[in-house]
């Protein structure tokens, strides 16, 4: 399926961009993240196990076991510092 | 009915804020607010500016949702929640919350609920100019606990 990928703030800065498209076949937000981290490079180090990230679906915060949708919006970033 | 939520790059005026909140509404016998600004310190280095980016979108979405909570636990008229994003100065305002109730107690809570919500709940990241360079800031356990308090479990800053 496809998804939209979002990135912010030093993720963002570390991948070199704001979001892609991807064809995945992963199954959920933990799946996606291993995907992503397969690829090395910035990826595997902006989203390493161990680093604390948070990740959005769908503009919802959300557990990595939660389900992707076709042509559903996924944020991954760090913890927030807003306020 | 003024929005709720805005997220902008302008300052605000809290006098203007809140008169708009109390406007024709005589229930109100209580009103807080709280204004967070940029320091000239944080974590042992001078700041001489920081940039704030939000998710667009999801931003308003995760207030708009705390807020919303903040009307069910507390006994509330209304609620305003103003942040700024961009480039922001020592001295200048980042943060406006303002509540009405009936009698103080709801408006504090609710204006501290919001508060250690926002902080650790709405998708804002910091990047803070120092003397060794710019840098982006972390979120704090302590942040997490302040909204445990309210028998929320955040996870923000692990």
């Amino acid at each position: 399926m496809r998804v939209s990928i979002k990135y912010f703030a030093s993720i963002r800065e570390s991948v070199g961009t704001g979001g892609e498209q991807l064809d995945t076949t992963a199954a959920t937000l933990g799946n996606l993240r291993d995907e992503l981290i397969a690829r090395g490079g910035a990826h595997a180090q902006s989203l390493e196990r161990g680093r604390a990230v948070r990740v959005a679906l769908n503009q919802v915060m959300s557990s990595e076991d939660s389900d992707l949708s076709e042509g559903c919006e996924v944020a991954f970033f760090r913890p927030v510092t807003g306020g | 009915m003024t929005a709720r939520v805005s997220i902008q790059t302008e300052d605000f005026d809290v006098g203007t804020e809140i008169a708009a909140l109390r406007a024709q509404d005589k229930r109100v016998g209580a009103v807080c607010s709280f204004i967070g600004t940029v320091r000239d310190r944080n974590d042992g280095s001078a700041v001489s500016s920081m940039e704030l980016e939000h998710y667009p979108g999801m931003t308003e979405k995760a207030i708009e949702a705390m807020i919303d909570q903040a009307f069910k636990r507390f006994d509330i008229y209304a609620a305003r929640v103003i942040h700024r994003v961009g480039l922001l100065q020592p001295l200048d305002q980042i943060v406006l919350v303002v509540v009405t109730s009936a009698h103080r107690g709801e408006s504090f809570q609710a204006c501290e609920f919001l508060m250690d919500y926002l902080k650790t709940q709405a998708p804002f990241w910091k990047k803070e100019q120092t003397p060794e360079g710019s840098r982006w800031v972390d979120a704090r356990v302590s942040d997490d606990a302040a909204l445990a308090k309210w028998g929320i479990s955040s996870g923000n800053s692990t």
